[in-house]
């Protein structure tokens, strides 16, 4: 920290007041007036004439845990971040091992290639794996159908679209969290390995009881961070599935921005979006609170 | 070499390829298919490969559909929104870091519990003042909100911190001004860093579909991944002009990112795990 | 309420207008040569078509509206015209029809399709296309299980169901009304006579006995297995099943007319046709469906955008609409020429047209709807008794319904 400080008004205020300005009118002051909103009933009729607008209290937030769209949207966002989540995290594990094998070649063309899917851009790729999973002439069904698996309705049918959801994502995704594995992964000292392999242990011992323990802490901060960013699914469901069929991909987000958006329901909407946000924090908490645990 | 060696080497870098081929498959469809004659992409068994090749969806994308307009509208979007964000977030990064002020680390503390805000809540809202701000259907409108960002003040201060003090009371005792300092010695210095949130702040901009989708309405001003998802809406069952539109998106990020990887991955590595 | 916009600037030069027009899908794409020729009997007028997925169209409007970036023409769904008349966002046009009764004369447009796009007295669109539903069939199993005629009341259908069930192969169902669409069960209300809604469209009527008359009609289809309990996304392609026999009668709108002539194989092409919907004791009314045009209520161009929507009306454009994109034209006499009158499957609609009812003509609306859906696929599905599921309903439509009772209590 600098030793000299106090000289005139402080220079260090002008250099973040332009960043500050703006994340005070931009974000903090929304964040503000969104929690007053979630206790009006601002809709259609308010945006018409402001005088139609009232406190309501706490009846939005009443009315969303008893809507059973809510806990849908709910269910499938958790099914989507915490089977998601991890899946995704154990493919960038697995690339960052391979990546980092001493055996392995090109390991920057490697890491590049791994890594591509995660810079796309996510409207343009969600549209491909669209007709990737086109039931009749997608190329999933064509290669499952030569290992003898039936056609599957894969955005189709309810029971297939979160699924396919969370295939796509995970392809997506992966290469990022492969980057922060492969660091991890170089601060395991060499003589942990070597010491093992002199016991004689098999490379899955090795990666049993040297990799996973000492990449614990790494892994579980990547998989909540994961989580964390997957309770906001939006975009897959709004170009693939539009949120069927039967709801079965309609996410918290995506159930906010129907109330919001759609049916300008504003004061349910920020309801929806503060609980969206209660949930986010849980999810912090737990990973504060477990990852020292998991760290010693 | 022994021959379990051997084997080993040939069985991960036979699991290198195939976890490559299954991560580029996508990628490689989108583009052959982007390629192949009106049809082709639906047939049974699939072609894999253009039977004749023809560039008649790129042709038609830019043409009749006006493509290029869309293009050029993400790109003057990520490049301004890029400049003014690297202004703005390296000053305060490195202020964070570096400068004493009164309030400092209560204000920066209240920025790091900002973080774990997820931009929906404060969309609505946001909405509502960028139309009294008169931005809707403005590219105003898509750009300032998102300038200033907490991430990447973040990452500019976390690597400010590495800076030598003496470096800039150097500078400051050669009669340097705050602002000649954050010139000419600070931003050299923390070049890198510079680097990875250009590239950052660019790729998500440049991807960026929510907002936009929700300020801009008048479909002239539209972003490329908003045109692209309207064209969609449409256009569904035209498999080939779909994979042509997608590779426009597609290709300008995946190459900047090739050409300037090497600063991604070291950012993304610095910033989380350190 | 009648707006005073004034109608004095009929030869008002229209040189550098450009008039902005919003259109959906197919009809925006079909609409740019239209706007052409509108361009050529216009000069100095140019229209900037602006094509909106379906998909987007509602949000796109909304946003528009509050962003104050609203085009001057508007489509519409006929459905969405309540929602944005409450916002004040549309023009009052019964002083502009009254004007121009010649090209746009109230009388030649389908009663029910009209009635759609008056709210409170006050028309706020002119029909441009009109949609409904009625019945798709197999002749061929129906003449297989005796049923000569298609029926006309309910007893007749459920009397013909019953005996298609019979040749039909096992497992298999005669009707299909898929259980997350909520046409059906408010078509059978409609039918029973009821009114969805009561006291100005403030309160749900769901539990009125006329509505449950339909719903009961509706559910006993399933508790019979005249009906499977599926929903759209359960059921992997309805014209396979149509083709194999395994569906025999259909629910649903015009656009399947062409999607059953390119779907169905060649040997089912002329085993198939449509016919108007049964009802209590005699034929029953269905949706009045559509898309109308409106002019917002902002737009600096009030005369031009009148007379693009005067110069869509007129039934030659509306028969070369029709021929391009397939939507059934909103004026009767348009339906007199040659390409409508020759196709035998279009008959039905016309009946059918002539006995249309609107739903309630309130911006709530679709999400009631959406409720409606819910509660007949809970009581199809026996999850509830049809009194629980009704109740249920009332329940939750008061509350949707809440803000516009406190709306008219605050300006009597």
């Amino acid at each position: 920290m600098s030793g000299k400080g106090r000289r005139g008004i402080a220079p260090g205020w002008w250099f973040v007041s332009p960043a500050l300005l703006l994340i005070v009118v931009f974000f903090l002051g929304p964040v503000i007036a969104a929690v007053g909103l979630s206790f009006t009933d601002v809709d259609l009729y308010a945006l018409a004439d402001w005088h139609a607008a009232r406190w309501v209290g706490f009846r939005n937030y009443s009315r969303v845990l008893h809507e059973p769209l809510f806990w849908q949207a709910m269910k499938n966002t958790l099914y989507f971040a915490i089977v998601g989540g991890p899946l995704t995290v154990a493919a960038s594990l697995g690339a960052a091992m391979l990546v980092n094998a001493r055996a392995v070649r090109w390991k920057g063309t490697a890491r590049a290639v791994f890594f591509a899917p995660f810079v796309t851009t996510l409207v343009a790729v969600a549209i491909v794996w669209r007709y990737l999973y086109h039931p009749r002439y997608g190329l999933f069904n064509w290669m499952l159908g030569h290992v003898g698996v039936h056609q599957i309705d894969w955005l189709g049918d309810p029971r297939w679209a979160m699924p396919a959801i969370i295939l796509m994502a995970t392809w997506k995704n992966f290469g990022y969290n492969m980057l922060i594995c492969i660091a991890g992964l170089q601060n395991i000292p060499r003589e942990l390995h070597e010491a093992a392999a002199l016991d004689g242990a098999t490379p899955w011992q090795r990666f049993r009881h040297v990799t996973l323990p000492m990449l614990a802490p790494t892994l579980f901060f990547v998989v909540v961070v994961t989580m964390i960013g997957y309770l906001q699914l939006f975009t897959e469901p709004y170009v693939m599935t539009q949120g069927g069929p039967l709801r079965a991909t309609t996410s918290l987000v995506l159930y906010m921005y129907e109330e919001g958006f759609r049916w300008w329901r504003l004061g349910v909407a920020a309801a929806i979006a503060f609980l969206l946000f209660i949930l986010i924090v849980l999810f912090t908490l737990l990973q504060r609170r477990i990852s020292p645990k998991a760290a010693a | 070499m022994s021959d379990r060696d051997r084997g080993s080497r040939i069985l991960l870098n036979g699991a290198l390829i195939v976890f490559g081929a299954m991560s580029l498959f996508p990628l490689l469809w989108m583009l052959s298919a982007s390629f192949m004659a009106t049809g082709e992409a639906t047939q049974l068994p699939p072609s894999i490969i253009p039977h004749h090749p023809t560039l008649e969806h790129y042709r038609d994308l830019f043409g009749r559909l006006a493509l290029g307009r869309y293009a050029l509208n993400s790109a003057l979007v990520a490049v301004v929104t890029t400049v003014c964000a690297l202004a703005i977030n390296s000053a305060a990064g490195y202020a964070f870091a570096k400068l004493r002020f009164q309030g400092r680390d209560s204000t920066f503390r209240v920025l790091a519990a900002g973080l774990a805000i997820p931009v929906q809540v404060a969309m609505l809202p946001l909405f509502l003042l960028v139309k009294s701000l008169g931005l809707v259907n403005n590219y105003g409108g898509v750009i300032i909100p998102g300038l200033a960002s907490i991430f990447g003040i973040f990452l500019v201060r976390q690597y400010a911190l590495a800076i030598p003090d003496d470096l800039l009371d150097a500078a400051r005792i050669d009669g340097a001004s705050e602002a000649r300092v954050f010139w000419s010695v600070v931003l050299p210095t923390i070049q890198p860093v510079l680097a990875t949130l250009a590239l950052w702040t660019f790729l998500a901009t440049w991807n960026d579909f929510m907002w936009p989708l929700i300020v801009l309405s008048d479909d002239r001003k539209y972003t490329l991944p908003v045109a692209l998802a309207g064209l969609v809406g449409e256009h569904a069952q035209d498999v080939e002009l779909m994979m042509a539109g997608a590779v426009i998106t597609v290709l300008p990020v995946l190459i900047l990112f090739l050409m300037l990887q090497r600063y991604y991955v070291e950012g993304v590595t610095e910033g989380s795990v350190k | 309420m009648i707006a005073g916009f004034a109608v004095s600037c009929t030869g008002a030069p229209t040189a550098g207008v450009e008039l902005r027009v919003w259109a959906f899908g197919s009809e925006g794409e079909a609409l740019a040569p239209i706007a052409r020729e509108f361009e050529q009997a216009n000069p100095g007028v140019h229209v900037r078509v602006q094509q909106i997925p379906w998909t987007a169209a509602h949000e796109k409007l909304l946003t528009a509206y509050v962003g104050g970036a609203l085009p001057d023409v508007a489509q519409l769904g006929n459905t969405w015209v309540p929602e944005f008349s409450a916002l004040g966002a549309l023009q009052a046009l019964d002083t502009l029809v009254a004007r121009d009764s010649m090209a746009v004369p109230r009388g030649d447009y389908f009663p029910g399709v009209l009635a759609t796009n008056v709210v409170d007295s006050v028309l706020y669109g002119v029909p441009w296309y009109v949609d409904t539903r009625v019945m798709f069939y197999r002749t061929d199993l129906l003449a297989k299980a005796g049923v000569t005629s298609p029926p006309v009341t309910w007893a007749q259908w459920q009397g013909a169901l019953a005996a298609v069930k019979k040749v039909q192969p096992a497992g298999a169902f005669p009707a299909l009304m898929p259980l997350d669409e909520w046409a059906q069960p408010v078509v059978f209300g409609l039918q029973a006579g009821a009114t969805l809604l009561s006291d100005h469209d403030t309160r749900a009527a769901f539990q009125d006995a006329k509505f449950r008359k339909g719903f009961h009609f509706y559910v006993e289809l399933f508790r019979q297995g005249l009906a499977p309990a599926l929903a759209n996304t359960q059921i992997s392609n309805v014209y396979q099943e149509f083709a194999a026999g395994r569906v025999a009668m259909y629910i649903t709108g015009p656009w399947n007319v062409g999607e059953f002539r390119k779907r169905l194989p060649d040997s089912l092409q002329g085993k198939w046709a449509t016919a108007p919907l049964p009802g209590p004791d005699s034929a029953g009314v269905s949706l009045a469906g559509g898309s109308s045009l409106v002019i917002m209520r902002k737009s600096p161009h009030q005369d031009v955008a009148w007379k693009f929507i005067a110069f869509l009306s007129d039934p030659a454009r509306q028969v070369r609409f029709y021929e391009k994109v397939g939507d059934l034209p909103a004026r009767r006499s348009a339906w007199d020429a040659p390409a409508l009158v020759e196709d035998a499957q279009l008959a039905a609609f016309r009946t059918q047209l002539g006995r249309i009812t609107p739903t309630a003509r309130v911006p709530e609306w679709e999400l009631i709807a959406s409720r409606v859906a819910q509660a007949a696929e809970r009581a199809a599905r026996g999850r509830e008794t049809e009194d629980a599921a009704l109740a249920g309903l009332d329940k939750d439509v008061d509350a949707i319904l809440e803000k516009r009772r406190w709306m008219r209590e605050r300006k009597p």
